[in-house]
């Protein structure tokens, strides 16, 4: 398809408010901040991956030169060049992750989707990818999907999470499968017992 | 053990809402007025008594970094920027401040903030931590709903705004000048220092990074008094300390412990101890990806801060603590290490570009013992050869565990080679 074959990307109305409203958090003339918002926005709005088309946007709108959006655009690897499935499964894999499993749960994902690393299924569901250390580090093995973190997976609840995926259905983001808050020692905190109560 | 009365984010596991009602319960914006009243000069000096040293990984004093900025503004206005872009392997703590208890980072930047003579903070927060950037995004607007931010901002004459900045996963904008060129709207590459942040950060005005933790614990200082602060811990390693357990441990969580606690009391009493017990324990990385290991016999009695630390040839870091029982290759936990450091390398100096890369293939032959044993010593030169001679602080990071594998496992990788050259000979 020619880019004239295409119909032109231009935010919509929701989206030019929420643009505008990136570009006043930062002084007067200083609007080139607001590019990794706009580029994320932009992804959002395109279902997932920006184009030649939506960087030469960008930088039309915020009066940068097109290769400055496509330096940003290229350097950090929340960018997606090319069309992803519905879900994006990132599969945390440096050590912390690692240690607790994380091949394991990569294996698991891989067998279970039929694809490799980098790979979209066929029917466009999900794409698969390693990603460096997530920040959940005490959760481990940790996968993103989409906006959320999935905690302390194992290879059955990884594959049970992308059945309910695939099916539609709800699922909870946070620790899979273990008896504990968050960030909390599995089975109750050793610490600030009289902290949890609902509510202070 | 610390008690809990002495403990700051008393919402670490997010038990209680993190909602601005029951922030207050807790204590949070409580005198805001009244610290900020106390004056600039009362709160720089305060935060150096307490003896805060920054929590992002460095260990520099706050207190003395916030005196850098300039008092009277020639004409530039000055900026607080809060580092959030966390994600040095390991490391998973200011992801709960700011999920669970974000009304302290918000306050501490208030308090920063005036401190400085800052008009306006940006939270730069990781892109991946979305949920995150959300509840900061909740916390701020109820913060304004309240009257604490904004104009007059708790009724202090004192204007300040706060916005968040998500980033798109690059680590290195975790460094300090490379975060504020993305904050600018451009690749995160690191800037030559000087000039430093202090005279010309972003927008070419003066600014101040500092991490999450080091802000949120500011107002509790202030509160509470620097010599509560200073009390806690050993002298020049003071106050409390969020550690994240991870690994081979039998309960891994992040939790607030004193500085200089022993490194075994507190996996054991906080983690559960070593899986298979302390005596199944190989090695520990105590402070995040970029720091040397430590085999066992020194994890038997080293405390947790960052003179102590230091003394073993390692460091504090972030505090995040990488558990290795006996059943890890410790080869390939490291070149794992190599492999994340090739990845997030921006690719401006040539040695950490290229070292990097170098380094890490090495590494991986070395995971199955396809090499000579000379090339120990080699990729030894390359990491001295890198380290120190890169604009940022990534390649002594990247070289940093390899150097500490083989102060301390070299005879394992030589073993490695070894049996790789007697099958090969078979």
């Amino acid at each position: 398809m020619t880019a004239a074959a295409q119909e032109a990307f231009a935010w919509t109305p929701e989206n030019e408010a929420t643009a505008q409203k990136h570009i006043a958090k930062y002084p007067a003339g200083r609007q080139q901040s607001a590019v990794m918002p706009l580029l994320d926005l932009a992804q959002r709005q395109n279902g997932g991956h920006v184009t030649q088309e939506i960087i030469e946007y960008i930088a039309d709108y915020l009066d940068m030169a097109p290769i400055k959006v496509m330096e940003v655009a290229t350097f950090y690897t929340m960018y997606n060049h090319k069309p992803i499935g519905k879900h994006h499964v990132q599969v945390c894999g440096t050590t912390p992750c690692w240690l607790r499993g994380a091949e394991d749960v990569m294996h698991a994902c891989k067998k279970h989707l039929g694809i490799e690393k980098g790979q979209t299924t066929a029917d466009g569901m999900f794409t698969l990818n390693e990603v460096e250390c997530a920040g959940a580090c005490v959760n481990a093995p940790v996968v993103a999907i989409d906006d959320d973190y999935f905690e302390d997976l194992t290879p059955e609840t990884v594959v049970e999470l992308l059945n309910k995926l695939a099916k539609g259905e709800a699922v909870k983001p946070g620790p899979q499968g273990v008896n504990r808050k968050n960030s909390a020692p599995e089975g109750g905190p050793t610490t600030l017992k009289d902290f949890m109560g609902e509510d202070a | 053990m610390l008690a809990d009365k002495d403990r700051i984010f008393t919402n670490l596991y997010g038990f209680q809402s993190p909602g601005i009602e029951a922030a207050m319960k807790r204590g949070d914006w409580d005198g805001t007025k009244g610290l900020i009243g106390k004056g600039r000069d009362w709160i720089i000096s305060e935060m150096k008594d307490s003896g805060l040293r920054g929590r992002g990984g460095a260990g520099f004093p706050t207190g003395l970094k916030w005196s850098f900025m300039p008092k009277q503004s020639d004409g530039r206005p000055s900026y607080l920027v809060v580092n959030a872009d966390e994600g040095e392997p390991g490391t998973c703590k200011d992801r709960d401040l700011m999920r669970h208890d974000p009304h302290k980072l918000l306050e501490g930047c208030l308090i920063a903030g005036f401190a400085m003579n800052a008009i306006a903070a940006y939270i730069y927060i990781r892109g991946e931590f979305f949920r995150e950037a959300e509840a900061l995004e909740r916390a701020i607007e109820e913060a304004y709903a309240k009257g604490f931010l904004g104009k007059n901002a708790c009724g202090t004459g004192y204007d300040f705004d706060i916005y968040v900045h998500r980033g798109a996963g690059a680590y290195i904008c975790g460094e300090e000048t490379a975060l504020i060129e993305s904050l600018e709207g451009k690749k995160g590459q690191p800037r030559l220092k000087p000039p430093f942040p202090a005279n010309v950060g972003v927008w070419g005005c003066p600014t101040t990074v500092n991490n999450v933790e080091s802000i949120a614990v500011a107002p509790t200082i202030l509160r509470r008094g620097a010599s509560w602060f200073a009390g806690i811990g050993r002298p020049n390693n003071t106050g409390t300390k969020v550690f994240s357990i991870s690994g081979h441990v039998n309960k891994p969580c992040n939790v607030e412990e004193e500085m200089g606690i022993p490194l075994k009391e507190l996996i054991e009493k906080h983690a559960g101890g070593v899986r298979g017990g302390w005596d199944n324990l190989l090695a520990v990385i105590p402070g995040g990806s970029s720091v040397p290991v430590l085999p066992k016999h020194i994890c038997d009695d080293v405390l947790m801060d960052f003179d102590s630390l230091r003394a073993v040839q390692s460091g504090l870091g972030t505090a995040a603590v990488i558990v290795m029982d006996k059943s890890t290759d410790i080869v390939k936990a490291i070149a794992r290490l190599s492999e994340f450091y090739k990845h997030e390398s921006c690719g401006q100096c040539t040695p950490c570009r290229e070292g990097t890369g170098w380094m890490w293939r090495v590494m991986e032959r070395l995971v199955v013992g396809e090499a000579d044993k000379s090339e120990i010593d080699m990729l030894l030169d390359v990491t001295k050869q890198i380290e120190g001679h890169t604009i940022c602080a990534l390649g002594d990071a990247a070289a940093w565990p390899i150097q500490g594998l083989m102060r301390h496992f070299r005879p394992e990788v030589e073993a490695r080679i070894e049996a790789y050259h007697a099958r090969a000979a078979e």
